[in-house]
């Protein structure tokens, strides 16, 4: 890999997002060819056609809504840096990092994980899953045979168990509460 | 007193059925400390002290041809078909390193050491040869299946690390029965004939009876597969069969000169998924068990034998110092090679492999019953020095099997070694793993990292177009789906639950409720359950699970229209995560328990996913373009849409995908209700080749609800002819409002049929509703 240097050099702000994202220098090289390669018109951005076009996503129940996931509040388009950050959510943990006091948290500490899964289900983005919120995800996640009371009665016992404030609702809090320690240690890509 | 044949028989049975009974007794109280192997070779102590005391002479010696013929195969089969595959598969290289690369190391260091020391004259006078150390290091290395499963059955390790010590424990036998025999050969042939040419036979021999014996187990896998095809007929012996057909495997193998267990390893490996597919449930369960009856016959003997084998005073040769630094050798250079091969295997494993689980890896090196029955094959002639090492070999096993054994649990608990995971979460838990899941796949396709994903889904189709076809009977082809195996599994569970709890509340409860249930229960279950009756009603000796004394067909059938009323609702919301989530593709749910039924994944699944994907995908689009909420407009004519072609949609590169173009698969040959619930199967068809864009979809836009609208919300709308598109909608329950549900729509490539039939037929509230309706073909 001869030409690293130079082809790190293409990509903008390489260094900024390898420090915040802590991918390595060859993770970023093989994310920007990707990047690259999913940009099949070469405009420099994704748009949701591109993600659209990988045919195992849509074999995943919730794969509009990672899609959806990639995309900020209004905007249309992903660009490399976005892309980066958001797959850095899932990069092995780094066992060895030193905990400097005041540094905010790595971005694929388990908290960030977690809030990356919440805002999925949170889609007005309240801060708070709904009970319908809830019974959007479970028919995407559930097969067919469920029947539509089936649902309603897991959704309902699902934010019982979760809802501590009695609102009716799962804040991040809550999730996050909930959430076992197991995601953790499954819970990571290798690029 | 001599003992006569028949007295020796007679008073073998009476000991085996004592010690079976003991072991038993003893199971909890005792058996949390010391593991049944320690014990059992303990009573074998006892015993042979018995019979070495009436006899003067040990008659009850553990013979390597009885070991090795009739003790041993069944246990390696037993653990061959329980073994969990996909578990097994992912970690074969890791497994494979170990077998191979450790136990050559462990073989190696072990004579070398020794043989400096005796060198150096730490054991006196022996009259041994370097090559002979290297023999005994051979036979001494090998980690014995029989002592790790008794062992490790106890301590309730994570799946990973169990696979990994138990694979290496099965598989590492190909080496040693390698390195025994070259050995062997090199003592013979006596140092100076030794050259480049016999070691490099050796290198050879090596690769020729690991492949030829796993190669030949896979055969035998095959022929088993399909054996089991075809004996529909003769289905009280097929577990005999499989049996013979796998002891034929080791035979064969044996009498090739190629690794026996390897054989049998692969022949179990291999054929299980098949052959539970195609064999009936009664069948699967009376292999298992037999399986388990002998296998754990088997490892009782085996344990007790190696305890008499002791007390017999002809084979010991003491030697302080062989036996000490044996034992030494044996444990430094296990750990040693362990940490080192799992060092350089964690640079390239996805999750590397903890220190404390290579810990107790390393300390879970048990050498049993095979170390000692190669000992005892060892010809005295040309080993001078038989006894010793058999002696030594006795005292080993012995230590690794007890002391090991024992300390080996606390030692578990010390080191707070990951325990098998319980399945006791939260449904939010559940729903929580299996998004992540589903995101972390989708991050690596995202990413486009092949991964481990690249080899199964490989396997899977090849598996799917040309093993399935050869191995599997049509039937199991089309039964195939596990989702329909653990419901109904399920079912069973809960039917005998109820039963139990009927008869402890006393039988009126039972008959109080009966009438009351049994009614609402056709309306509302019959779809649902349809299918199961024929399972569960008007067979006698119905199931398998033995608790079902009372035959009324319809308790079953009630079961669970009184599980929803009665039990909380948080047992049935469990069941029906369980059953119902989508799998993801890195569901890896590795089953450690024998006697799991593992269920693989399930196309049909995938189907659905992608068919609901795609049409939320279109309604967005189409909203998006047409700014029309079809949601209600769902009754209108749909010739109208037909104008309305799809530009560019994001999902057309999708159409072409390679999903097989079979039509959907009918279940219902008649138009009964409770049948339509029987199909699972459909196959979604491309229409490849298709002049629209996209027409299988096209239609549906109509009738497709849009995703935030799903059709079981809107069947309070009585208006709304909801979507059947693809869904399986036979297994929606029938209610009233959902009648319309029922029809399924048919794509293939020559429908031509009018769309208009099939809104139509959606209208109506005819029960027997035909699945037969079709949509057009723009």
């Amino acid at each position: 890999m001869g030409s690293t240097s130079s082809t790190l050099l293409k990509i903008p702000n390489v260094e900024v997002l390898m420090q915040e994202t802590g991918f390595s220098p060859a993770h970023m090289i093989r994310l920007h060819d990707r990047f690259k390669a999913l940009d099949k018109e070469g405009r420099g951005h994704l748009c949701p056609q591109d993600f659209g076009a990988i045919k195992e996503l849509a074999m995943n129940p919730i794969g509009d809504r990672i899609i959806g996931a990639f995309f900020c509040p209004g905007k249309e388009t992903v660009d490399f840096h976005t892309f980066v950050k958001i797959l850095a959510h899932f990069r092995p943990v780094d066992k060895n990092r030193p905990k400097e006091p005041n540094s905010p948290e790595p971005i694929n500490s388990r908290s960030n994980k977690l809030r990356f899964a919440f805002q999925l289900y949170d889609q007005d983005k309240d801060g708070k899953i709904s009970r319908d919120e809830l019974l959007k995800v479970l028919q995407a996640m559930l097969g067919m045979q469920v029947t539509e009371e089936q649902l309603e009665s897991i959704a309902d016992r699902t934010i019982q168990e979760a809802d501590l404030d009695r609102d009716d609702a799962i804040s991040f809090e809550e999730f996050r509460k909930v959430s076992p320690e197991i995601l953790h240690s499954r819970c990571f890509i290798k690029v | 007193w001599k003992w006569t044949k028949l007295e020796r028989s007679t008073l073998i049975n009476y000991i085996i059925i004592c010690l079976l009974f003991l072991v038993c007794e003893l199971n909890h109280s005792v058996t949390s400390v010391f593991p049944e192997s320690s014990l059992l070779i303990m009573l074998g102590f006892i015993l042979g002290g018995i019979v070495w005391g009436a006899d003067k002479a040990q008659t009850f010696k553990l013979i390597p041809t009885n070991f090795f013929y009739y003790l041993l195969p069944q246990i390696i089969l037993d653990a061959s078909y329980c073994m969990p595959n996909k578990l097994f598969f992912s970690n074969l290289g890791a497994i494979l390193i170990h077998a191979i690369i450790g136990t050559c190391w462990n073989a190696g260091t072990v004579g070398i050491a020794l043989w400096a020391c005796y060198e150096g004259g730490a054991m006196g006078n022996l009259n041994i040869g370097p090559l002979q150390f290297l023999l005994f290091g051979a036979l001494i290395s090998a980690v014995d299946p029989v002592a790790v499963i008794a062992v490790f059955e106890e301590v309730h390790v994570n799946e990973v690390l169990y696979i990994l010590v138990f694979g290496e424990s099965l598989l590492n036998d190909g080496v040693t029965v390698v390195l025994y025999n070259v050995f062997d050969a090199f003592v013979s042939l006596g140092g100076p004939k030794i050259n480049a040419a016999e070691i490099i036979k050796g290198i050879v021999s090596f690769f020729v009876v690991a492949f030829g014996g796993s190669f030949l187990g896979v055969v035998f896998a095959i022929l088993i597969s399909m054996l089991t095809r075809i004996t529909k007929n003769v289905q009280v012996i097929e577990a005999g069969f499989i049996i013979v057909l796998g002891y034929l495997s080791y035979l064969t193998a044996e009498m090739l000169s190629l690794s026996a267990i390897l054989s049998i390893t692969f022949c179990g490996v291999c054929c299980q998924k098949y052959i539970n597919a195609n064999m009936d449930e009664k069948s699967v369960t009376t292999l298992r068990y037999t399986l388990k009856v002998m296998a754990n016959g088997s490892e009782t003997m085996i344990f007790v034998f190696l305890g008499v084998s002791a007390i017999d005073k002809n084979i010991w040769v003491w030697n302080t110092g062989f036996i000490l630094l044996t034992i030494f050798f044996v444990v430094i250079f296990r750990f040693i090679g362990v940490f080192f091969l799992n060092w350089i295997l964690n640079q390239s494993r996805l999750i590397p492999i903890d220190i404390t689980d290579q810990f107790v890896m390393a300390y879970g090196g048990l050498r049993g019953a095979v170390a000692y029955g190669l000992a005892a094959l060892l010809d005295e002639k040309k080993i001078p020095e038989k006894n010793l090492m058999l002696g030594t070999t006795l005292i080993v096993v012995y230590f690794t099997v007890i002391l090991q054994g024992i300390t080996m649990k606390p030692l578990v608990q010390w080191l707070k070694v990951k325990k098998a995971t319980h399945s006791d979460l939260t449904l939010n838990g559940k729903m929580n793993n299996r998004a992540f899941e589903h995101i972390l796949t989708a991050m690596e396709d995202i990413c486009g990292r092949m991964g481990d994903n690249w080899w199964t889904r490989h396997w899977n189709y090849f598996e799917d177009k040309y093993v399935c076809w050869l191995l599997l009977k049509s039937d199991a082809r089309k039964h195939k789906d596990p989702i329909f195996g653990a419901f109904h599994k399920l079912n069973l569970e809960d039917a005998t639950k109820y039963v139990t709890e009927g008869e402890r509340k006393g039988s009126l409860d039972f008959i109080r409720n009966y009438d009351s249930a049994s009614v609402d229960f056709k309306k509302k279950l019959a779809l649902e359950y349809g299918d199961i009756t024929p399972y569960i009603t008007g067979i006698d000796n119905v199931p398998v699970t033995s608790v079902m004394k009372n035959p009324i067909p319809s308790v079953s059938l009630d079961i669970h229209e009184q599980d929803r009323k009665s039990l909380p609702d948080k047992l049935s919301a469990h069941h029906l995560l369980d059953q119902h989530l989508y799998k993801s593709r890195r569901d890896n749910r590795p089953t450690y328990s024998r006697s799991h039924y593992n269920t693989s994944e399930n196309p049909d699944e995938m189907q659905e996913i992608f068919q609901r994907t795609m049409r939320s995908r279109l309604e967005s689009f189409k909203s998006a373009k047409m700014g029309v909420n079809p949601a209600k407009k769902l009754s209108k004519h749909p010739k109208k849409d037909s104008t309305h072609k799809p530009n560019g949609k994001p999902a057309d590169p999708h159409r072409t995908h390679p999903y097989g173009d079979e039509d959907f698969e009918f279940s219902a040959d008649s138009a009964s209700s409770s049948e339509i619930a029987g199909h699972f199967h459909r196959r979604s068809t491309n229409t490849p080749g298709a002049g629209v864009d996209n027409p299988a979809f096209i239609p549906e836009m109509d009738t497709s609800p849009p995703m935030r609208n799903p059709p079981w919300q809107t069947e309070t709308g009585n208006n709304t002819a909801v979507a059947p598109s693809q869904r399986a909608q036979g297994r929606l329950p029938w209610t009233s409002t959902n009648l319309r549900h029922l029809a399924l729509l048919r794509m293939s490539t020559r429908s031509t049929d009018s769309f208009v039939m099939a809104d139509a037929s959606l209208d109506e509230e005819a029960p027997e509703e035909k699945p037969g309706t079709h949509h057009t073909r723009l």
